[in-house]
């Protein structure tokens, strides 16, 4: 199947459109069988997929709107397949796991056009086309955290939406003015990423559209200073808003950091190292701290999710083979990993309808198997060797050890302050006396709750111990980024500074056909 | 003895007068008709329209480009083309919103059509001539008509409406006449090509800068007032909430395209001439305009008045494309206006069919925020859609409008001006938040009262228009090749 990508792109919104005529009885069974089968499509793009190739597969392209050089262009390649394996697989626990029952239809629709739009960020090879599915997933979240969130809900969806918006539209002005840049060089009007990849900027330019895509991407990542809509985005999202939000969303960020800004524009990246470096180490750290003095549960993970989304950003700037692959590995785990927090929060909040750490204490006694699977995620996010969580978290540190050994040891502490706070859960959750009277009645996951959660938890143990068949795909498509980037980049000290590997030679530059 | 003059009737070129006359033969036909019967339906005067419409549209198909004709005053070029199938378009797809099932007043009186005609053969006359005295000609009897059309809604802040736009319009048309008249004495002539070809000969004698500068700061007054630009745009919001929404939708598309043709064969005649602070003007104007506009709509309380705000927002935005003087510039104009219209009608058309005959939800206003809680529980299918043009309206990809926007954003950055498209996309931003508000009422809120009435005008024409708009809005990315190549080539065409 040549189209899988579209297939997969317009399963889950054609599924969304028929959902409108499902009974609501039956719309649950009808999203998680929907869900199911995206997943299983995205399994056959897997087994497709050339892992010998490094480029970029099965491409579809379609002229659109050839006057402005808007086509249809798609495509995948071992960065983006997995994150977008990722995706399904968490809607689908995520639906499967969802404990809500108001206005489930509603819901259910709303995630699969959701759907639609994550895995059409990441399969997107054209800038607008890419923008389309960016903007357009803005709107079923809004709606699933104004619909079904806190009492601030409204505020906090719109507050998403418009960080997000605001963002976006400067990005926009960024890539017209690339496809204007392009036009000026070649003559022809193009979106196309790989057109744009051929492109050589003076450095000038690059540093101006650094910075307006780096607006763009900051806000999603969210980098600091402009993460402070996810404290509210999550405190107010319904479970499944948070686990969508965290699994996903935060990832197109931070994988437009990859698609766009790295190889488009190298020379600036190079010089946005220390910058960047910076950031991330404030995040890490500082949101490490913030989650320490957090009383809710929830807000405990979403601020660790921003701390480990520094590890990510540090990653990515590290301009050497180790250090991108560890952080796209990071992407994905840290997907798994804090969607599995927040599925977990969500159970407990399901039965208490508190999230505090005050009225929690002694779990383990009456919920062992909630215990035991929350222990696992919280050792997979702190980054205990044998789990997800270190792979990636040592691969970007042994990375940026090369570009700074000082920032290494600072971003270091990310394990020991994660340590620290996830411990202060534990402790306060699951440990100790049980001593609130209504924690003594307290139920054991169900199968349900059990069951959607189990497979992750054995691919976090399974990635932990045995990465290689993620991590070479991986490897392979960032080495020809990276080798890509170094021919391009036009300064010696960006050259010198990007760094494929010591044994780059069966690496192609063939970016795609 | 005067010498008689010869006047051959192929050089008068008649054809070129033809859509005008088909427009006004058509209301003489429905005044006509309700002499012999006057108890005829609306449905009927409607539908006539509509048809007398399509044979317009079809006679301004017929024509050539490029032309001239009677006595050379007639102009038609490819702006000249298609801003006129724009307006009858647009025309056709408003006036079915007059088959509502409930009956208001206006409909029911034939004149009404009569003088809808009249008036879209007074725009036709606007964008079809390059005459400024053609152009007053055409610019009066639209606008009469169309004042008379707002005071037939029979309320008293109709009437308000209607006399405040006349006065505004009557202060607008005596700065077109006065700047005409500048033009005149420095050139000898009301054509523009003459305007044109003489000040190009002047325009660096010394001491005559200020008369041109003058006889611009004029016209862009005037201009100024119909595009209902910052400053002189305050008489906007209170005529859209006094005319019926049909008429309001109506007037935040048609009028302006007319006003844009004349402004761009106006205006851009002074930038090519080497006048820069007129490029520099038009800039500021578009920049103020959106930007206060944009803050001016987040603070309503009533929709039809952000939809009034957003319109003068979107108008600022589309004048910026017109001082960069490109090719793409102007085309971005029709294409906006093109993509815009049906969202516009879309949205206008879903506020027509929420009016009820008395104000429920607040003594001020007809279409409070309110109004529209909850009516996803009320009516899902009315706010998807309704949610859809929001959407539209600001900018969010693949619908309609988002097209428009960044084909006028492409056009600003490849004429250089990269920080006007910084400011239009933060401003898109801005926007966003007022079209979020409704979404969030719609969809996020609880229904107040009086849940039964909210679909209170609904007919199946009206279901029929929605339904249209809709599939306009959300199929642009599908339409949008096709019509950019027609736009471009009548617009490349005509010399702009």
């Amino acid at each position: 199947m040549d189209n899988i990508l579209s297939v997969l792109v317009f399963f889950p919104a054609i599924a969304g459109l028929l959902g409108f005529v499902v009974n609501k009885e039956s719309a649950r069974a009808y999203g998680i069988t929907v869900a199911t089968i995206e997943f299983f499509l995205s399994l056959w793009l897997w087994f497709s997929f050339d892992m010998s190739n490094a480029g970029i597969q099965f491409v579809e392209m379609i002229p659109l709107i050839p006057s402005m050089g808007i086509s249809y262009y798609l495509g995948v390649d071992g960065i983006s397949l997995f994150i977008i394996i990722m995706t399904t697989l968490m809607t689908l626990i995520g639906m499967a796991s969802m404990g809500e029952t108001k206005n489930i239809k509603n819901m259910i629709v709303t995630l699969l056009f959701l759907e639609m739009t994550m895995v059409g960020v990441f399969v997107a090879l054209d800038a607008i086309i890419f923008y389309l599915f960016w903007e357009l997933s803005l709107v079923p979240m809004l709606y699933i955290i104004g619909a079904w969130g806190g009492p601030l809900r409204v505020y906090a969806s719109i507050k998403f939406f418009l960080y997000t918006f605001t963002g976006s539209l400067i990005m926009l002005v960024g890539m017209l003015f690339v496809a204007y840049l392009y036009h000026n060089v070649t003559g022809v009007w193009s979106f196309a990423i790989t057109d744009w990849y051929s492109l050589v900027l003076p450095v000038n330019y690059q540093l101006w559209l650094f910075a307006a895509f780096f607006i763009g991407f900051a806000i999603k990542v969210p980098m600091f200073p402009f993460h402070t809509w996810i404290p509210y985005a999550h405190g107010q999202a319904p479970t499944i808003g948070s686990v969508i939000l965290a699994a996903v969303l935060l990832k197109m960020g931070t994988y437009g950091f990859v698609r766009f800004s790295l190889p488009m524009f190298p020379d600036a990246s190079v010089m946005a190292i220390v910058p960047i470096a910076v950031i991330s180490l404030i995040m890490v750290v500082y949101t490490a701290m913030i989650a320490y003095a957090q009383k809710d549960m929830k807000q405990v993970i979403a601020y660790s999710s921003v701390s480990h989304m520094g590890i990510i950003m540090l990653g990515l700037f590290a301009m050497n083979a180790e250090g991108l692959t560890g952080s796209v590995f990071q992407m994905l785990s840290h997907g798994i990993v804090s969607g599995a927090l927040f599925m977990l929060v969500g159970m407990i909040y399901d039965r208490r309808h508190t999230k505090l750490l005050s009225e929690f204490g002694g779990l383990t006694q009456v919920m062992p198997k909630f215990a035991i699977i929350f222990g696992i995620m919280l050792m997979a996010s702190v980054g205990l060797p044998l789990t997800i969580g270190f792979v990636g978290e040592f691969l970007v540190l042994l990375g940026f050890y090369q570009v700074s050994p000082i920032m290494t040891i600072i971003a270091g502490t990310s394990i020991i302050l994660g340590a620290v706070y996830m411990l202060r859960v534990m402790k306060l959750a699951f440990f100790g006396p049980l001593d609130n009277e209504e924690n003594k009645k307290l139920k054991d996951l169900n199968a349900r709750e059990t069951w959607s959660l189990i497979p992750l938890v054995a691919i976090v143990i399974w990635l932990g111990v045995y990465p290689k068949p993620i991590l070479t795909p991986i490897d392979n498509s960032v080495k020809v980024i990276l080798t890509f980037m170094n021919k391009k980049a036009i300064t010696q000290e960006a050259k010198d500074m990007i760094r494929v590997s010591k044994s780059d030679k069966e690496v192609s530059n063939v970016r795609a056909d | 003895m005067l010498e008689p003059i010869n006047v051959s009737l192929e050089s008068l070129n008649l054809i070129t007068l033809a859509p005008m006359l088909i427009a006004i033969a058509g209301g003489l036909i429905i005044l006509i008709l309700d002499l012999i019967n006057e108890k005829l339906d609306k449905s009927l005067y409607v539908m006539l329209t509509v048809l007398i419409l399509f044979v317009d549209f079809g006679s301004v198909l017929g024509l050539t480009m490029n032309e001239r004709g009677f006595f050379d005053v007639m102009l038609i070029d490819g702006i000249a083309i298609i801003s006129q199938l724009m307006i009858i378009g647009a025309s056709m797809i408003f006036i079915p919103l007059a088959l509502t099932s409930k009956r208001f007043h206006e409909y029911s009186y034939p004149e009404f059509f009569a003088l809808f005609l009249f008036m879209i053969a007074g725009f036709q006359f606007m964008v079809a001539t390059d005459n400024l005295i053609l152009i007053f000609v055409g610019i009066e009897t639209a606008s009469l008509a169309l004042y008379t059309l707002i005071a037939l809604h029979n309320r008293s802040n109709s009437y308000e409406a209607a006399v405040k736009y006349f006065t505004m319009g009557a202060l607008a048309a005596a700065f077109f006449a006065m700047g005409s008249a500048v033009v005149y004495a420095l050139t000898g002539s009301v054509e523009l090509y003459k305007v044109a070809e003489v000040l190009a000969t002047r325009v660096n004698e010394t001491g005559l800068m200020i008369a041109i500068f003058g006889s611009s700061v004029l016209l862009m007054v005037a201009f100024a007032f119909k595009l209902s630009l910052f400053p002189f745009h305050t008489w906007a919001p209170d005529v859209y909430e006094g005319a019926s929404a049909p008429l309001a939708g109506y007037m935040s598309v048609v009028p302006k395209i007319a006003a844009f043709v004349v402004s761009m064969r106006i205006f851009e005649m002074y930038i090519e001439l080497g006048v820069e602070w007129v490029r520099w003007t038009i800039i500021i104007l578009a920049v103020l305009t959106m930007t206060l506009a944009n803050i001016m709509a987040l603070v309503q309380e009533d929709v039809k008045r952000m939809l009034a705000y957003s319109s003068i927002s979107h108008a600022g935005f589309i004048m910026a494309a017109l001082a960069l003087n490109t090719t793409e510039g102007n085309t971005a104009i029709f294409l906006y206006y093109a993509l815009f219209m049906f969202t516009n009608l879309g949205a206008f058309t879903m506020l027509w069919i929420s009016r009820h005959k008395k104000r429920r939800f607040n003594a001020r206003f007809d279409h409070p925020y309110e109004k529209f809680s909850g009516l996803v529980k009320i009516m899902p299918m009315g706010a998807v859609v309704m949610g859809l043009f929001m959407l539209s309206l600001a900018g969010v990809p693949p619908f309609s409008v988002f097209w428009g926007k960044i084909y006028v954003m492409q056009a600003a950055v490849n004429a250089g001006y990269i920080w006007l498209a910084i400011v239009m996309g933060l401003n898109s931003a801005i926007a966003a938040y007022y079209y979020l508000k409704l979404i969030v009422y719609m969809f996020l809120k609880d229904p107040v009262k009086d849940v039964d009435t909210v679909y209170y005008n609904i007919s199946k024409p009206l279901m029929a228009i929605i339904g249209f708009a809709t599939l306009a809005t959300v199929a642009a990315i599908f339409y949008v090749e096709p019509l950019l190549q027609w736009l471009t080539f009548h617009v490349s065409a005509s010399g702009y």
